[in-house]
């Protein structure tokens, strides 16, 4: 097992500095000056320059890369170019605001989505089966941003019972500040539930279907111990997507946050990609990516842990 | 026999697969599974190949077919050399020798009529759709498969039987001059492998060809072949004409494997175990003679020194040779037959 | 050795008249015929898909024409059954021009990323060893990314537009679709039957195109039609945040996003495009369902 663990770390070290790659590569091929948006189409070429050289930009690439990357080990990810703080915090803070999102979107979700799978499988074709499709279904499907609109519609505009946009206020108190999260909640729930829904139900009937849910039956067991067997057996996929999900809760918040007007990482990333922020833009995509190759990488080690064949 | 040139030679044949593990999967082991084989067909015999599940025997039949690339050793095909200079190629080799699986149900594409598979591969090597066709409808009919009522239909609307046939004519479609047979009747029912073998011996004198009948069951290779080889873990421990083998065995191994055969004469009842103990791993195989650790006859000599095979090459091909430190009068007196 | 050769003297049994069978994908065909729920859908999705490509015959007005006093019209207004958007277009109008480019955005890079995702994919399935090592490695860094945060990085980098945004999508579907055909055409190059096709001599193109596709395209395309739901409504976000369709094309995504501040006066007109977002998305998603369903029979052996 721990040969399995190392195994896994070392080869997430050569994705994570791909990933850095990438990132760096993405935003510095974009055409066009960010320097241009802060200053005046008739700054003087030694203004420019100045400029450029307070940024690092004048230096070749890969120099940019690497003291890039040696700074954001350290946790020092340079200065916005637009707001001139430094973007560590303003990251930080941004994602602390899409967790208080992504959490309980991802426990309401999973929460659901299991619940309607196995009722799916266990009521295999009859009608239960085909409502509970038809959810998941139509949460795969959802244009969460629609979802979200329709949302608000329902919510804030027709009847005024939730806010529709921002955290609120921070001196309010707990209550009314939760009242805030309901509705990007609920929306943001919807895929996840779908996804894993679905999978749920479908591995569940694949495992029904092998024999030995019926060798158990057939020893004694009754309905609810054959249940906590055949969970164990689906357990690894499922878990493996929920981390997926989660990560996709994290690193795709951005549409629904824009609805909601909601502060978190998405948002920065709307932001600064308008703005040409290029540390902000680099900071946040690395972050979020790398999140989400230790969210991989520790859902394979669950895995491995819950189903030794995994192991290899 | 005759004094026939062998129209197969293999020389040293070997095989080593590396085995994986640790942080940076690394080779740890290696499986010895093929070691120094050796071997001589001669043109229109039936060579059978003897041995328990992972002695090698597919894994041979591979290396034949260069479905797998060996490490070390050569094969000669009607005198010349495979893969080298002035030889012959690897797809002229498998225009001349061809081979039938044992899994007849994996062994046929299920997208794909039975004629679209016997004829595929006459169609690739360039011969008119028309004409493939054609050869694909003879052989089906040879094969006993009526081609009006076989031709267009699929392989999981055949029974077992049917799809082997299919797959020896498929076999047979490039016209090869040896086939070898890798457990071609171990899947299939008793009766229904009976009517394949007598089918396997009609083809082999109508179109006068050279089998290498592969199996773990002693009555079919007995019942088919004209010489056996016997392998074990990854070596050949016995060869000789089929009489000889069956009937005066003289490795301990063969003596063992013929003694276990379960017969339905109360006069020849298994008393005792012939054969103690599990094969051991091919990964880490005893020093000198392999069997030596099941072997009722063992001495020293057996851990110090590999026996050889008395050079099968070079004595006639029907010569009755066996890969053992220990005389067969040793064996007589110790065993008591 | 009489017994065998007596037991040999047995032909082989006649078939009993059964007729033929018509093929795996006739038999798929079948299936699919049979089942109403997806009979439905494609329907639907061809109703859409009509509309959308003779918008001009369906739709008399023209999306791009608006009257500022005409603005948010609601539903079963006279002469716009659907309403006004906020400029005075009918709705009607910009959402049949609008499918145009909403299904020509889920459709296309989808269609791009099969062939080459599935071309590097059985390549990298059939080759095995390093080549397949070096292609699946690239694919992983790629998959570190969340889908929209890497199609939105290389929308943001390539500007706005919307053939920006479909090889933006064309390229975040390159790397799962990479990893469906490697897999499917790994397991079946593991089969007797492939070995026993490299063992008649011919060639690996040969035997892929021959052995290999057959067996491979079905999952492939199951999979690429879920990915058609998920395009769209990729694409239509990306239009949303202002990163692809630019104004005044008609296109759901951008519509749905220039809506936004009219919900509070036409609620349910502003409701509209994402709705059919969701119609078409879903559509697609069952029938992906109800083509593997088709395609998953467990065939007699």
């Amino acid at each position: 097992m721990l040969v399995f663990v190392i195994r896994r770390l070392l080869q997430a070290i050569p994705i994570l500095i791909g990933v850095s790659l990438v990132v760096f590569a993405l935003v510095h091929l974009v055409p066009g000056d960010p320097i241009d948006i802060l200053l005046p189409p008739d700054a003087s070429p030694a203004v420019i320059a100045q400029m450029k050289a307070a940024f690092g930009f004048d230096r070749p690439l890969y120099i940019q890369y690497l003291l890039w990357l040696g700074h954001a080990l350290s946790g020092d990810f340079g200065l916005s170019i637009f707001t001139t703080e430094p973007v560590g915090p303003a990251l930080a803070a941004a994602l602390l605001n899409t967790l208080q999102l992504a959490v309980p979107a991802a426990v309401l979700g999973f929460g659901f989505g299991i619940a309607l799978g196995l009722i799916s499988a266990f009521h295999h074709n009859r009608w239960p089966d085909k409502l509970a499709a038809i959810a998941t279904t139509a949460g795969v499907s959802m244009p969460h941003y629609w979802c979200a609109i329709v949302v608000v519609l329902l919510c804030s505009v027709l009847h005024d019972w939730l806010p529709a946009q921002g955290m609120g206020d921070a001196d309010l108190p707990l209550i009314d500040r939760l009242r805030y999260l309901v509705l990007p909640v609920a929306t943001l729930a919807f895929i996840p539930m779908g996804v894993i829904g679905r999978l749920v139900r479908a591995t569940v009937l694949e495992i029904l279907g092998r024999d030995f849910p019926a060798a158990l039956a057939a020893k004694g067991l009754t309905r609810w111990p054959i249940l906590r067997h055949v969970c164990r057996n689906a357990a690894p996929p499922v878990l493996a997507l929920m981390g997926l999900q989660f990560g996709y809760l994290l690193g795709g918040s951005i549409l629904v946050e824009t609805v909601f007007n909601w502060p978190g990482s998405g948002n920065l990333l709307n932001l600064a990609i308008f703005r040409r922020d290029i540390p902000v833009l680099q900071a946040t995509i690395l972050v979020l990516a790398s999140f989400f190759v230790l969210l991989n990488l520790l859902v394979d080690i669950a895995q491995a842990a819950i189903d030794p064949r995994l192991r290899r | 026999m005759s004094d026939a040139p062998a129209l197969l030679r293999v020389e040293g044949l070997t095989k080593h697969f590396p085995v994986h593990g640790g942080p940076l999967n690394r080779r740890v082991a290696t499986v010895r599974a093929v070691d120094d084989v050796s071997l001589a067909v001669a043109a229109g015999e039936t060579l059978g190949i003897v041995g328990e599940s992972g002695c090698g025997k597919s894994t041979t039949a591979r290396l034949l077919m260069r479905l797998i690339e060996p490490d070390r050793g050569r094969l000669l095909f009607d005198g010349r050399e495979v893969g080298a200079a002035g030889g012959i190629d690897v797809t002229t080799l498998r225009r001349q020798m061809q081979m039938v699986f044992q899994d007849s149900y994996a062994s046929l594409n299920p997208r794909m009529t039975i004629l679209g598979s016997i004829a595929y591969a006459p169609r690739m090597h360039g011969l008119a759709a028309r004409a493939a066709d054609a050869r694909a409808e003879a052989l089906l009919d040879r094969v006993g498969l009526e081609p009006r009522q076989f031709a267009r239909r699929y392989p999981h609307e055949l029974s077992g039987g049917q799809r082997q046939r299919v797959n020896i004519a498929r076999a047979l479609a490039l016209q090869p001059r040896l086939v070898i047979l890798d457990e071609a009747v171990s899947a299939l029912d008793k009766s229904v492998a009976a009517q394949v073998l007598n089918l396997l011996a009609d083809l082999k004198q109508q179109f006068n060809l050279t089998y290498l009948f592969i199996s773990h069951d002693l009555n079919v290779v007995e019942y088919i072949s004209d010489r056996v080889l016997v392998m074990y873990l990854g070596q050949v421990v016995e060869t000789g004409p089929v009489a000889a083998i069956y009937g005066r065995p003289r490795h301990p191994y063969t003596r063992a494997l013929l003694a276990s055969k379960p017969t339905l004469d109360p006069d020849r009842r298994t008393i005792s175990l012939p054969l103690t103990g599990d094969p051991p791993n091919p990964i880490d195989p005893p020093s000198g003679c392999r069997f030596r650790t099941r072997c009722g006859f063992a001495d020293a000599v057996c851990a110090a020194r590999t026996p050889p095979l008395a050079a099968p090459l070079g004595h006639p091909p029907d010569a009755h040779l066996v890969a053992c430190h220990v005389p067969a009068a040793q064996q007589q007196a110790i065993h008591g037959h | 050795m009489a017994p065998l050769q007596a037991i040999g003297a047995i032909g082989v049994p006649p078939l009993t008249s059964v007729p033929a069978s018509p093929g795996y994908w006739r038999g798929v065909w079948r299936r699919l015929l049979r089942d109403p729920l997806t009979i439905g859908v494609t329907i639907l999705l061809v109703a859409i898909i009509l509309c959308a490509i003779f918008a001009p015959l369906v739709a008399t007005q023209d999306p791009t024409l608006g009257h500022v006093l005409g603005r948010l019209q609601p539903i079963g207004s006279a002469g716009h059954w659907l309403g006004t958007d906020e400029t005075g277009r009918d709705m009607w109008a910009r959402l049949a021009y609008g499918g145009r480019l909403s299904l020509l955005a889920g459709i296309a890079p989808v269609a791009i990323s099969l062939v080459v995702g599935g071309l590097l994919g059985i390549t990298a399935g059939y080759l095995g060893g390093l080549a397949n090592t070096l292609i699946m490695r690239a694919m992983d860094v790629f998959y570190a990314f969340p889908s929209i945060l890497l199609a939105i990085a290389i929308c943001g980098m390539l500007g706005s537009g919307l053939s920006n945004a479909i090889l933006a999508l064309a390229l975040v579907f390159v790397p799962p679709m990479t990893r469906i055909a490697e897999t499917v055409t790994t397991q079946c190059r593991g089969l007797d039957f492939v070995e026993a096709a490299r063992a008649s001599g011919t060639s690996a193109a040969q035997i892929i195109r021959h052995h290999i596709l057959a067996n491979v395209l079905g999952p492939i395309m199951v999979y690429a039609t879920s990915l058609i739901s998920l395009s769209i409504i990729l694409s239509a976000g990306l239009s949303f945040l202002g990163l692809g369709a630019t104004p005044p094309t008609p296109e759901w995504g951008l519509m749905l996003n220039a809506l936004r501040q009219s919900i509070y006066v036409q609620p349910y007109v502003a409701a509209l495009p994402g709705l059919l977002i969701f119609i078409t998305s879903m559509c697609f998603n069952l029938a992906s369902d109800g083509l593997r369903g088709a395609m998953d029979v467990r065939l007699a052996r």
